[in-house]
């Protein structure tokens, strides 16, 4: 009986919500939102993203859980590092002393903050650089196109590490020559790719019709072309990341990136390696852990977006 | 109608494509691929012309010489009195809002990352950079409403609409600017026959509301007929014959249009058993490497030995029939 009753008034209600549907916009999901969706059901990537973030927060805030700091020496340490120098939670010391007798958990936090400067400082010039001059190549094609990309090749078969170790040769070692010298190489690879994928993006329909409705160039570029674009450069950016922390661990190695007191995930595990034969393994062991985890979520990262941001896999 | 001078006036448009030959050193000439070879016609204001031909005839190679996205080899286009192929390209620019263009591929047409209402927008914005968003947000929604979109969808992705709904999408990009000319490139070949009927409905009224000129390239002839106040016939980049539409279909001229309309079928079979139709020898010759004269000639039942020296020009035949060929 009563459900006979609130019919006409539900009737009413129906056509109110519906006119109130016509009128209201309806938001669209944008590839970038499926995209999303997709990226955050893997969970290997979520596991990555969250280990970054703990790592990334332990690089910016990390020395605030200590009463120590990365400089002072204690000279009552120094010389008995094996026996007194080891980690203990008790004394505040975490990850223990280096050979100096300086605290190791406070190196360590110096040391994944510049490293993580340095791969994403890289990333950020590779991706900027690295796309508008691939796309530009790309688009305009012909000559420019030719003159553009042969520059690159020249760039390329010139051996890089080489030029980075000349470059802090000749104008010494220092912080900013690292990111200049890993700058000036990290875009080739990246500006090769953009092409590639502009040359198959300029001749969609989408670009023509953008062309005969009379849009500039450069709008065509950065409007039609690189928005399409962007899904592969997110995760060649992803994967370039532990690339150029890689480069800079292997210079710093070496013996020529980051220098005392300055310190990274490289030039830790390279003092940890020449303390490896007097017993003190926490030496390499800590940095070593901070470097592969990264690593790692970096590459899981790049992973999840390709599967992510690539629907033909599925 | 030859009273009123012509919108477009296409004369002796020719596009070379400089192909390599395999294996070629790079000091080697190229070959040229004669895609569109020497057309002549004039477009009235109001009128739609019909292009048809089989594939690799140049149909598509002639709009986009037209809107000026390939380069021409030689020949004029004459805009409302200015020569499109000479223009700079901003002049270029200031005439492409009134010419427009639609596209074979619905989807494919729109870019995937931007929404409905920026898609429709963007000719707007290129054009008139100084109106206000919501000025440019409220003729989005009318031409949306005017094409049979909700215009509450503006903010949706073009993949997230059917094939039919993506070229009404595509209509209301070229409608927004008002143009004065709209080139569909086989607007239609890509959707349902049902749907093709709505989209084609759909811009022969518009081109009634506006008074718009069409020119509309299709391979499907019936759906040609139904449109076109006029109809040119392509083969190998020449054109063959143009024609009053009723004209051509009951009373073909060219030998090749006589076997095209011979090879549409009709919707019923017992009729369609009796049908003659006019098979054709050979294959397309290779635009690489056209016959000489009568382009035609190789496949023509008729031709004659004229036919190879010289190429016949399009002569008048009466009820505005032009035919390009000595024989008939």
């Amino acid at each position: 009986m009563t459900d006979k009753l609130a019919q006409p008034f539900q009737q009413a209600k129906t056509a109110e919500m519906a006119q109130g549907m016509l009128e209201q916009e309806v938001q669209g999901r944008s590839l970038w939102a499926d995209a999303r969706a997709r990226f955050l059901s893997n969970k290997a990537a979520m596991v990555s993203v969250v280990a970054l973030a703990l790592i990334v927060l332990f690089s910016l805030f990390g020395q605030s859980l200590s009463q120590f700091d990365n400089e002072t020496i204690d000279w009552d340490i120094l010389g008995n590092v094996k026996e007194a120098g080891r980690p203990s939670i008790e004394n505040g010391h975490f990850f223990g002393f280096d050979e100096n007798g300086r605290d190791l958990y406070n190196r360590v936090v110096q040391g994944s903050r510049i490293s993580l400067a340095v791969g994403i400082v890289g990333a950020v010039i590779a991706v900027l650089v690295g796309t508008l001059y691939g796309a530009t190549a790309g688009f305009i094609g012909g000559r420019v196109d030719s003159i553009m990309m042969r520059l690159v090749d020249i760039f390329m078969s010139i051996p890089y590490m080489f030029v980075l170790i000349l470059l802090l040769v000749v104008a010494g070692r220092s912080i900013t020559m690292i990111f200049v010298g890993i700058g000036l190489t990290a875009w080739l690879d990246m500006s090769r790719i953009v092409r590639g994928q502009t040359l198959s993006i300029k001749n969609r329909e989408f670009v023509e019709a953008a062309i005969a409705i009379g849009v500039p160039t450069w709008r065509i570029i950065l409007r039609h072309i690189v928005p399409n674009l962007l899904g592969v450069v997110v995760v060649y950016a992803t994967l370039l990341v532990p690339t150029m922390i890689l480069t800079e661990s292997f210079i710093s190695f070496l013996g020529l990136g980051v220098q005392e007191p300055l310190t990274s995930w490289g030039a830790l595990i390279s003092e940890g390696v020449k303390s490896m034969n007097y017993g003190t393994l926490w030496h390499l062991g800590f940095p070593l852990f901070f470097f592969v985890v990264t690593i790692f979520c970096f590459f899981f990262i790049g992973d999840g977006l390709r599967d992510a941001l690539d629907p033909k896999d599925r | 109608m030859n009273d009123q001078s012509p919108l477009l006036s296409v004369r002796d448009l020719k596009v070379w494509f400089d192909v390599k030959p395999q294996g070629a050193m790079p000091w080697t000439a190229a070959d040229k691929l004669k895609a569109v070879d020497g057309v002549d016609f004039d477009l009235m204001p109001g009128e739609t012309l019909g292009i048809v031909g089989e594939s690799g005839c140049g149909k598509s190679t002639l709009a986009r010489a037209i809107m000026r996205m390939v380069p021409s080899e030689a020949g004029t286009v004459l805009w409302l009195g200015n020569d499109l192929l000479t223009l700079s390209k901003r002049d270029m620019r200031v005439h492409r809002k009134e010419m427009q263009m639609i596209f074979q591929d619905p989807l494919a047409s729109l870019n995937p990352r931007m929404t409905i209402g920026q898609i429709v927008s963007e000719p707007l914005k290129t054009h008139h950079p100084n109106l206000s968003p919501s000025e440019v947000k409220e003729r989005v929604r009318e031409v949306l409403d005017r094409v049979g979109i909700l215009p509450n969808m503006i903010n949706r992705y073009p993949h997230e609409f059917s094939g039919g709904q993506c070229q009404r999408i595509g209509i209301a990009r070229a409608l927004i600017v008002k143009p004065q000319l709209i080139i569909c490139d086989e607007p239609v070949s890509a959707l349902d026959v049902s749907i093709q009927a709505q989209v084609i409905n759909l811009l022969m009224e518009i081109q009634e509301e506006m008074g718009l000129s069409l020119i509309f390239i299709a391979h499907d002839l019936s759906v040609v007929k139904h449109i076109s106040t006029r109809v040119m016939v392509l083969y190998l980049g020449n054109v063959v014959e143009i024609s009053e539409a009723a004209q051509l279909y009951r009373a073909p001229g060219h030998p090749y249009t006589q076997a095209l309309i011979s090879a549409v079928p009709i919707p019923d079979p017992k009729a369609h058993e009796n049908k003659e139709v006019l098979i054709l020898d050979a294959d397309l010759p290779s635009p690489l490497d056209p016959p000489s004269g009568c382009v035609f000639r190789t496949r023509c039942p008729h031709a004659i030995a004229e036919c190879a020296q010289s190429k016949p020009p399009l002569t008048e035949r009466g009820n505005g029939q032009q035919v390009a060929c000595f024989v008939l």
